[in-house]
């Protein structure tokens, strides 16, 4: 009975995904008989099979439903409604299938409602078909009469009324003819499915390891040939050559039976443009092409989810409203193009639209208020550039958010599972005439062709789709690598291309070496150079999953194993492409790979640990420090009973951290920290290390004011120093804004709006410390946005630098939050009585002193378990 | 954890693997010599080509090949909190590993040296003691009394719970 069921479920789910597709055509084409005849055969199945297995309920539904198709094919005139109310039976049909799957019966339910409207509907449609009889005999359609004498199953009459009913090509709903090409489309399928190949289904567990074993033998002949390479048997050789041919067939021959029709992933996409058209009110048409083009099982799967959410997109923000459309001078209805087709060893997939196109002004205003770049750098930008900023995450560009899509997660999300697929995504928009979106991904992800590469001692893997070029470097020679402000640049056909070392991407401390070759690699738009000492070749590489273990680490992809027998970590060119994207953005100063991997991992922070005394182990966050530098003790001077350093053509002051005894001779390491117009260095015994950890703080007990806490880095506790205590607190300059950083995707529970960065950066690690989740933002904008995110509950905002504006962000939050679960707490440098009565005025909870974060937590801790109460 | 506790894991099938057979492979780590359940060991074998993984956890040796199969290595005496043996920073130096599986996924502990297997009576295994080091405790499934030494029965996948944290 179970096998039984599970059978039952398989087909039944695949006809009724037919159902769907065919009625929307049926709707359509109302006069295509065999769109008809196919559907009535599909539901009767069904319905036939449940009364089979025992399902009542099914049956029932199935029933009724079959009933109205019944009359359509006895040619009752079709409407949106019938069809709707079939497409709704159908809906429940999947619904109780999906828990008899789960739960292997029927769920208990009522049908009643919906069994009553099919059986009106259908009474309606019998009462019609009566009335309409006897068919009026005048009608002198030729194509009608011609069709009417191939019609085998219905009388002449009918099929008369059906075609009288039936509009006819000119006069279509919204006005247009159906293209040739579908008739043809129709040919196809009606063709492939008589022909019927002769199927099998098989388990896909079954292929799956079947593709695992011939990945297995795709390496043993690697290693075969490696071994007969350098052994030279004449008479191993041709068995050899023989076992790789056969390999190389079957192994085609297994990847073809995990291919599947793209058309698959689109089955749904019909149905979900019809029931968005008459939901939005717009004439949407969908065109597919290419739906027989085959990719790995695999891939269509992560594919599908991406491609339903951009025809979505489509639908919902590109097409117009008709109005609109005719204003614009184009046709009534909309078209959504949805192709693929094979190119290399990819697969190209098209979504085109001719709405209204990419508002690029409002993307570039959008993409300056969000801090994507310099207003100077967004305004240069090509439109093409601009239009490429909605796959950055976050950026959604529609303001009001609708029931099918913008809910500001939208193409960062489809980029994302692309680039998880090792896959290229593009736009291409034009005002008023349409956008198109282009996706090229690999045929499969199981063998990929890869580029084998050197760096440091050991070889890695990078993927040939991704690679542009070979340069050789060499210093001195026409190409060489140089270096701005200490990143490392490649000069190529008048572009300055980004070196990233792998030596040092690997962790490796030596000085980067200035001889070898850059693998020049593309990720969309962006190009850089992975800097690597040699290449050996190109190989075909069986891509294995990384260990659970190591999945963390963002820059390999997967790993595998070469001719050799070696195992080979392959690199993810996405990956890399974050932290190239960090470099560029970021302080120069910092290590390249660790600040992308911050940024990569979200929670993690780079920490500079050094020590203090004989043995104790401060850390500062790495963002915090402005430079590390060694000086010698003889140019400290002394000045107002402080110790002062000439640097950089300014004075400052010298502070030693903790136990550190300030050198009088010998180099001295300092730490310069600078925030706005302020730096000060803190002399530290010997700079340890820099770490990238979770940063799981705990809070000090002890009263030492000159630590936040210690965490555990290395395996080792360690003091996190509190730079508040040492930068003096009353100098005015330091309360600037510099630039914001970035944001946490989770939603926060914490808003912290504080334009300095130094701010931020302190208090994030102390609010997360009391559990916490925080999002912090740097302007009232970016606040106003977060907060629309939802899920906070409180917000701390900065009084000191625009106490205008804040007050009015906290009454704008006030009146849109509604009720008073949100607490908005206001930090003062100095909280005044006057701030303190405006405070009020302006309906904050409380204002805490900015650099008093023990007051702080208290504030958080103590309402905490209250607004557990009003929740 | 009582005695009591025990008992009540063995016969729940629990994943420590010694319900059914008292059978150990013993391995050493420095002085110490460890039991893994013979059940839960596939294979004992020298390896010397380690391929390193940059960014991992230290407890994580590399990865290696092992018939085709990528295994995880991860370092038993590190799992241990032991300090790295002298001269294994060598990359060719030739190391001992017991490969074992969890999760679908194949690791290899690393060992200073793999001794017999010794098949033990349950009455002699006893709950690791009481003031054993936390870490420690949470890796060990019990204690097998010998007659000249102690063989500490180490819990598989506990071990290759990397996020626990290691033995201090």
């Amino acid at each position: 009975m179970d096998d039984l069921l599970q059978e039952f479920l398989a087909e039944t789910g695949e006809n009724l995904d037919t159902v769907d597709r065919e009625l929307v055509r049926f709707e359509r084409e109302p006069n295509n008989r065999d769109i008809l005849r196919n559907i009535f055969r599909l539901v009767h199945t069904v319905k036939g099979t449940c009364g089979f297995i025992g399902l009542p309920r099914l049956e029932a539904l199935t029933h009724a439903a079959e009933s109205v198709i019944g009359q359509f094919r006895d040619g009752a005139v079709v409407n949106a409604i019938a069809v709707t109310a079939i497409l709704e039976t159908i809906d429940r049909v999947k619904d109780i299938l999906a828990e008899l799957s789960d739960k292997g019966q029927e769920p208990p339910g009522n049908d009643e409602t919906l069994i009553g409207e099919l059986h009106a509907l259908a009474e309606q449609a019998k009462a019609q078909l009566a009335k309409a009889k006897p068919p009026s005999s005048e009608v002198a359609d030729p194509v009608a009469a011609y069709l009417a004498r191939h019609g085998s199953t219905a009388t002449d009459s009918e099929l008369d009324l059906i075609f009288q009913r039936a509009p006819g090509p000119q006069r279509g709903r919204d006005g247009r003819i159906e293209p040739a090409e579908s008739a043809g489309e129709d040919g196809v399928l009606r063709e492939s499915r008589a022909a019927g190949p002769a199927t099998l289904r098989v388990n896909v567990d079954t292929i799956e390891h079947l593709m695992t074993m011939v990945s297995e033998l795709v390496l043993t002949r690697n290693q075969l040939l490696e071994v007969s390479r350098q052994q030279n048997d004449t008479g191993l050789k041709a068995p050899l050559q023989r076992l790789s041919l056969i390999t190389a067939e079957l192994q085609d021959g297994v990847m073809k039976t995990r291919m599947q029709p793209i058309g698959n992933a689109w089955s749904k996409l019909p149905r979900i443009v019809r029931d968005l058209s008459a939901e939005l009110g717009k004439r949407i048409e969908l065109v597919m092409e290419g739906a027989d083009t085959e990719l790995d099982r695999q891939i269509l799967d992560l594919i599908k989810d991406p491609l339903t959410h951009m025809v979505r997109n489509c639908a919902d923000h590109a097409i117009e409203p008709p109005d609109e459309r005719a204003a614009a001078g184009k046709p009534e209805h909309g078209t959504v193009r949805l192709a693929a087709y094979h190119e290399g060893g990819s697969v190209t997939i098209a979504i085109a639209d001719d709405g209204r196109g990419l508002d690029i002004e409002r993307i570039r205003r959008k993409a300056i208020l969000l801090d994507l770049g310099s207003e100077a750098e967004i305004e240069r930008m090509s439109d093409a550039q601009i239009s490429r900023f909605i796959f950055h995450p976050g950026f959604s560009t529609v303001d009001n958010i609708t029931a099918v899509s913008g809910r500001g997660v939208g193409m960062d999300v489809v980029k994302a599972n692309v680039d998880a697929i090792g896959g290229v995504i593009d736009i291409a928009t034009r005002a008023g005439q349409g956008t198109a979106i282009t996706i090229k991904i690999p045929l499969t992800l199981a063998i990929v062709s890869a580029l084998i590469v050197v760096a440091g001692k050991q070889r890695f893997a990078i993927p040939q789709i991704v690679v542009r070029e070979l340069v050789r470097v060499k210093s001195g020679a026409d190409h060489r690598i140089e270096e701005i402000n200490g990143a490392p640049v490649l000069r190529l056909r008048g572009r300055l291309l980004p070196i990233i070392a792998l030596s040092g991407l690997m962790g490796s401390t030596d000085a980067m070496s200035d001889d070898g070759f850059i693998v020049v690699t593309q990720i969309g738009e962006r190009q850089f150079g992975i800097l690597v000492d040699s290449v050996f070749h190109t190989e075909e590489i069986v891509v294995k999953p990384m260990s659970s273990k190591l999945r963390h680490i963002p820059i390999f992809s997967g790993n595998t194993i070469l001719g050799d027998g070696a195992v080979v970590l392959i690199i993810d060119p996405n990956g890399v492409a974050g932290l190239v994207g960090a470099v560029a953005n970021g302080d120069p100063l910092r290590d390249p790979t660790t600040a992308a991997a911050q940024s990569l991992a979200g929670e993690r922070t780079t920490m500079l640990v050094f020590r203090t005394g004989a043995d104790s182990i401060k850390a500062v966050p790495l963002s915090l420090v402005t430079r590390l530098e060694e000086v010698d003790a003889q140019q400290f001077q002394n000045g107002g009973g402080r110790i002062l350093l000439h640097y950089r053509n300014r004075l400052i002051p010298v502070v030693a951290v903790a136990e550190t005894q300030i050198k009088s001779e010998g180099l001295q390491p300092l730490v310069i920290i600078s925030e706005g117009d302020l730096t000060i260095a803190l002399a530290v015994d010997a700079i340890v290390d820099i770490v990238e950890e979770t940063l799981d703080l705990e809070m000090a007990v002890s009263q030492d004011r000159s630590v936040i806490g210690s965490a555990m880095i290395r395996g080792r506790a360690t003091d996190i120093i509190d730079l508040a205590h040492y930068l003096p607190m009353n100098e005015p300059g330091w309360l600037h804004s510099r630039r914001e950083t970035q944001d946490p995707a989770a939603p926060p529970q914490i808003l912290l709006v504080e334009p300095s960065d130094f701010l931020r950066e302190m208090l994030s690690p102390v609010l997360k410390a009391s559990g916490h989740r925080v999002a912090m933002a740097s302007d009232f904008a970016t606040a106003a946005r977060q907060s629309a995110n939802g899920a906070m509950s409180i917000v701390l905002i900065d009084l000191d630098r625009d106490p205008e504006a804040a007050f009015a962000f906290a009454g704008t939050l006030r009146a849109e939050q509604g009720d008073n679960r949100l607490r908005i707490l206001g930090m003062a440098a100095l909280a005044t009585p006057e701030l303190h009565m405006r405070a009020a005025q302006a309906r904050l909870d409380d204002i805490v002193a900015k650099f008093d974060r023990r007051a702080l937590l208290g504030e958080l801790a103590e309402r905490r378990p209250d607004m557990r109460h009003a929740a | 954890m009582s005695l009591h506790d025990h008992d009540l894991r063995d016969t729940a099938g629990s994943p420590v693997g010694f319900d059914h057979s008292l059978d150990y492979v013993t391995v050493t780590v420095g002085e110490q010599l460890l039991g893994l359940p013979i059940a839960r060991v596939h294979d004992v074998f020298i390896t010397n080509r380690i391929t390193v993984v940059p960014r991992a956890p230290s407890e994580i040796v590399g990865l290696l090949n092992l018939r085709g199969r990528i295994v995880t290595a991860i370092c038993l005496r590190k799992r241990l909190g032991r300090p790295p043996m002298p001269g294994s920073a060598d990359d060719k130096a030739e190391m001992v590993a017991v490969g074992v599986d969890h999760g679908g996924e194949a690791y290899a502990l690393i060992v200073d040296a793999v001794g017999e297997v010794m098949r033990l009576d349950r009455s002699t295994l006893e709950p690791p003691p009481v003031h054993l080091d936390r870490a420690w405790a949470m890796l060990a499934a019990g204690v097998h009394r010998l007659s000249d030494r102690l063989l500490v029965v180490l819990d598989v996948d506990a071990i290759l719970k990397l996020d626990m944290p290691a033995a201090a």
